[in-house]
């Protein structure tokens, strides 16, 4: 079963909830505020969504490289893998269509 | 005797083990599904086919506070998790409790922008770009009902059956589940309400 | 109340579709009859249906395919001989009718006759190779069973509600879409895969769980058999492919259900993403289906050679880097539906790179035979017929890889050639040497070896009469599913390919010809020993059929052919001093029930009975519900229970060895 150790305690939870708070409010405050110009503030939304994703994953689902079973982060490598080849060819794909076919 | 407990309690632990795996991979299996309906809305967003777009539907208030709900319920159900590991039956079951009022009231704020945009003729049937959105944050919000009753069956089978060995190995897979459908959340503001707001 | 369902739902139309409707209930009630004459259902019912045993789950599995295959391949006839007379003029099949049986054949083929041929050997073979007890989830295991049979179940009944699907068994919009084809034919093939699709998605779960958290003692990775490994490849792609077409089914069955507007022409939907998701799951699809097959030629090679397979690491790298390859090359599906060079010239260069993998794994089998003393067992004769032939496919594939020349033969009958010379040989005839090699583990009698050679040799000649003109006619120009045409020099070409069809025929009696005599035979054909064709891996180190339980005791793995290693030790007949008790999995009537309810569910969502989905939606969840706050879904089988089946067994065993000396 889990291992009770002070990793998994509290402080984790409290730790992700604070950090998640954060990389929450950047976001919403650069695009409420219109403080950059809008290619700027998608490079944040996207930076600060994939350090949010991080810290549920390393605060919340307790993902580590000492205590979770080798299988389960093969797993999820292999997910991001596949999710970066589906999305990535599918935008590839569709957006070079859109060119080609005006619209 | 010692034995036979040892060998009992092994068994047990590799049923959980076992358990958790393949739910782990339900929830990659899952993650490519919401990927995916990511990928159509990306590729449809601009097709508003003359209807109205995000900025003229969106309201970052209430994103705001749908986001607020679900990281806090996310840690509430966290504590429950910790409690659970102390054996306090009460503590669990209060913070599964917290932790479903959160949730039913993310569904419900969803609920009521979904309501609000239909009663403006900008429901899934009016364009591409509308059909993506209510599949993919209808799917997310989906998840979350299935996980509100989830959280229901498990408060029953706490109050009846205690915190066992099953129903904590359950509790456990709920915990993955409910963490889950937080990051899939932080992928549709980070996608849909913030990009469509710009 | 009914929603559009009618009386005009019946197949009236026409006295084939009649004819056809007719024969589906027909055998239906046949079969109701046979087991209501032999006072069977109890037995059915307790020791079949509701099992959770992983061998019985298998045979249940293969039953199914083979009865689909049945059903496919009267759709294959139907259209050969369709087009065989079709020369200027209507043949004997309307266009609506014809457009229905191309549909339903490709559908059939694929997730009703390979996918359950497949998952039911994997179940049958993969836990007796690792030596454990049972699947990791015994009861999603029965789950998924039923799903596919509800699936499979709402095909055939199309036959006689409503009609099937005319948009092909890929379903591309607008075609497929509620403007095109407003009836009831595009929803029974949406919902028959998207029941199913769930089904597959669980099995690969539980198969990839099985494999990497319950291999006997001492079994690493690199000890594990081809076949296990193939099979672990194929599930992890059904676990993470699958989902894609989920999603491409469900955004289609949105859009005709509810008016959406993924991809219909107007108000903005965008129907070239269709291809796009469902090509996604479609390409690995490919390899779910033809990595266990080869990992069946790599048992059967290496057993029938009596040679350890040549080149083992290089077979199983090919096999982990073909599973993530296939991800990468989805777009040679289309082609030609207008990306630019750049984007054609990526999937074409990614598509001949997966060649090579496979190219590898040919040389493995050829070089395991290379000196061996080969018993040509039908299996063998299987596997070779596939090495032959199967290069040829491979050949083509290169061929169509190269974005120009698809461009001239996509859509003509050289496509349709291409891809039955890859999945015939490399799927079927894969699936047809597993199930002659393992039959005797699963029934404890051998399947007759003449008839086996009888229809092997019929299917292979059967193959090349009905395909190789389908080349020559692709470099003609003739565009696949015509249900009529008016050029002269085809027809010769197409009487040819019937043919070919008819001698498959020959194949398919001689297939039940072999299954009857065996049947018949079985006393003189039983295999006593659990060992006939001196196996080199754990399944055949229990008995057949195995008990319950699979092995008394857990083996220890020394080796890669784990048995094989136990008989030159000399301990593959050890008995332990004492039995201890085991723990296996109560039999469950949730399965059942849940099949029966999403099958329910997808007839009232085919036909827009809203109450009755509900109504079938909400038993589902509360079996879920039940069967899941379940905490005791074991039984015991005592010590002294187990020490009386093994002492029978080599009772049994000793005779056999009394007889021999």
């Amino acid at each position: 079963m889990e291992h009770p150790n002070s990793e998994h305690g509290l402080r984790s939870y409290l730790i992700g909830f604070v950090l998640a708070v954060v990389l929450t409010a950047i976001p919403f405050y650069v695009v409420i505020t219109h403080a950059l110009p809008p290619g700027r503030t998608l490079l944040v939304i996207g930076i600060a969504a994939v350090l949010q994703i991080l810290v549920h994953l390393r605060f919340f689902l307790h993902l580590n490289f000492t205590s979770t079973p080798k299988e389960n982060l093969l797993a999820i490598v292999f997910t991001a893998v596949l999710i970066f080849i589906m999305v990535g060819g599918s935008f590839w794909i569709m957006f070079d269509l859109h060119q080609r076919m005006a619209i | 005797m010692s034995a036979a407990v040892t060998a009992h309690e092994s068994e047990a632990a590799a049923t959980h083990e076992q358990r958790a795996f393949g739910f782990w991979l339900y929830l990659m299996g899952d993650a490519v599904i919401f990927a995916l309906l990511f990928a159509t809305y990306v590729i449809m967003v601009k097709n508003t086919a003359g209807g109205p777009g995000g900025k003229d539907l969106f309201d970052l208030r209430n994103a705001g506070i749908e986001t607020a709900l679900l990281l806090v319920s996310s840690t509430t159900f966290g504590l429950a998790s910790l409690c659970s590991k102390t054996g306090n039956r009460g503590a669990v079951l209060a913070w599964l409790l917290v932790t479903f009022v959160l949730g039913a009231g993310f569904v419900f704020l969803e609920l009521r922008e979904f309501a609000g945009m239909i009663r403006i003729g900008a429901g899934p049937d009016r364009s591409g770009f509308l059909s993506a959105f209510f599949t993919l944050v209808g799917t997310h919000g989906l998840h979350v009902s299935v996980g509100l009753t989830w959280i229901l069956i498990l408060c029953g089978q706490v109050m009846l059956k205690g915190l066992s060995v099953p129903v904590t190995s359950r509790l456990f897979r709920l915990g993955l589940f409910w963490h889950f459908l937080d990051i899939a959340w932080v992928g549709i503001f980070s996608i849909v309400y913030l990009p469509g707001l710009l | 109340m009914f929603g559009r369902l009618t009386i005009e739902a019946l197949p009236l139309y026409s006295a084939i579709a009649a004819g056809g409707a007719a024969v589906t209930v027909g055998g239906a009630l046949l079969v109701a009859i046979v087991i209501t004459w032999l006072g069977a259902w109890r037995y059915l019912w307790t020791d079949w249906l509701t099992s959770v045993d992983h061998k019985r789950i298998g045979v249940m599995y293969i039953v199914l395919a083979l009865i689909m295959l049945l059903r496919g391949f009267v759709d294959a006839i139907m259209m050969r001989a369709q087009q065989a007379m079709a020369l200027n003029s209507g043949g004997y099949l309307p266009p609506e009718h014809f457009d229905q049986i191309f549909s339903s054949h490709g559908t059939i083929m694929i997730f009703f006759m390979a996918m359950p041929f497949m998952t039911g050997l994997i179940n049958i073979i993969v836990p007796l190779q690792i030596g454990t007890r049972d699947v990791a989830f015994p009861f999603l295991n029965s789950l998924s069973l039923w799903l596919t049979a509800s699936g499979a179940g709402l095909v055939m009944l199309s036959l006689v509600i409503g009609k099937f699907s005319t948009a092909g068994w890929t379903g591309y919009p607008p075609y497929s879409g509620v403007e095109a084809n407003p009836g009831v034919g595009v929803d029974y093939w949406i919902w028959a895969i998207l029941i199913s699709g769930v089904g597959s998605t669980l099995s690969g779960i539980n198969f990839i769980v099985t494999i990497l958290k319950r291999r006997a003692p001492g079994m690493t990775l690199m000890r594990m058999t081809p076949f296990v490994w193939t099979a672990l490849c194929a599930s992890v792609l059904m676990a993470f492919a699958f989902p894609a077409l989920t999603v491409a089914c469900g955004l289609l069955a949105l859009d005709r259900t509810f008016g959406m507007h993924f991809f219909t022409n107007a108000h903005g939907g965008n129907m070239m993403n269709y291809p796009n998701l469902f090509w996604i799951w479609g390409h690995p699809e490919v390899y779910i289906l033809i990595l266990p097959a080869f990992g069946i030629f790599s048992e059967v090679v290496s057993t029938f050679s009596r040679k350890r397979l040549f080149g083992y690491e290089s077979l199983v790298y090919a096999t982990a880097a073909i599973a993530i390859l296939s991800f990468t090359v989805w777009l040679h599906h289309f082609f030609t539906m207008g990306s630019s060079a750049n984007v054609n010239a990526f999937f074409g260069i990614t598509t001949m790179i997966i060649a090579v993998p496979t190219g590898v794994k040919v040389f493995n089998w050829l070089l395991t035979m290379y000196r061996g003393r080969i018993d040509f067992h039908p299996s063998m004769m299987w596997t070779i017929g596939f090495m032959v032939t199967f290069v040829i496919g491979g050949m083509t594939g290169v061929l169509l890889a190269i974005p120009s020349a698809d461009f001239l033969m996509h859509n003509t009958t050289f496509l349709v050639a291409h891809f039955h010379n890859m999945i015939i040989p490399g799927v079927l005839f894969g699936y047809l040497a597993g199930y002659m090699y393992w039959f005797p583990k699963a029934f404890g009698f051998a399947l007759d070896r003449k008839w086996g050679l009888a229809s092997f040799w019929c299917w292979m000649i059967g193959f090349y009469l009905a395909f190789m003109p389908l080349y020559l006619l692709g470099f003609k120009g003739m565009p696949r599913r015509m249900e009529q045409y008016n050029d002269p020099s085809w027809q010769p070409y197409l009487m040819v390919a019937a043919s070919g069809a008819f001698v498959v025929l020959l194949g398919i009696a001689a297939m039940v010809m072999q299954l009857y005599v065996s049947v018949r035979d079985r006393k003189k054909t039983a295999d006593v020993t659990g060992d006939p064709f001196d196996g080199r891996t754990l399944e055949w180190a229990t008995s057949s059929p195995p008990p319950a339980y699979n092995f008394a005791v857990l083996p220890e793995v020394r080796d890669r052919e784990a048995f094989l290693d136990m008989k030159e030790r000399g301990v593959e007949r050890q008995r332990p001093a004492a039995y201890e008790d085991i723990h296996m999995p109560r039999n469950s009537m949730v399965g059942v029930a849940m099949g029966a309810f999403a099958f329910a569910f997808g007839f009232a969502m085919i036909w827009h009975i809203w109450w009755l989905a509900a109504a079938c939606g909400l038993a589902m969840w509360v079996a879920m519900i039940a069967r899941s706050s379940d905490d005791d879904a074991e039984f015991r089988i005592s010590a002294a229970e187990v020490k009386q089946i093994e002492d029978a067994r080599f009772r049994a065993l000793g005779s056999q060895a009394g007889r021999r000396a």
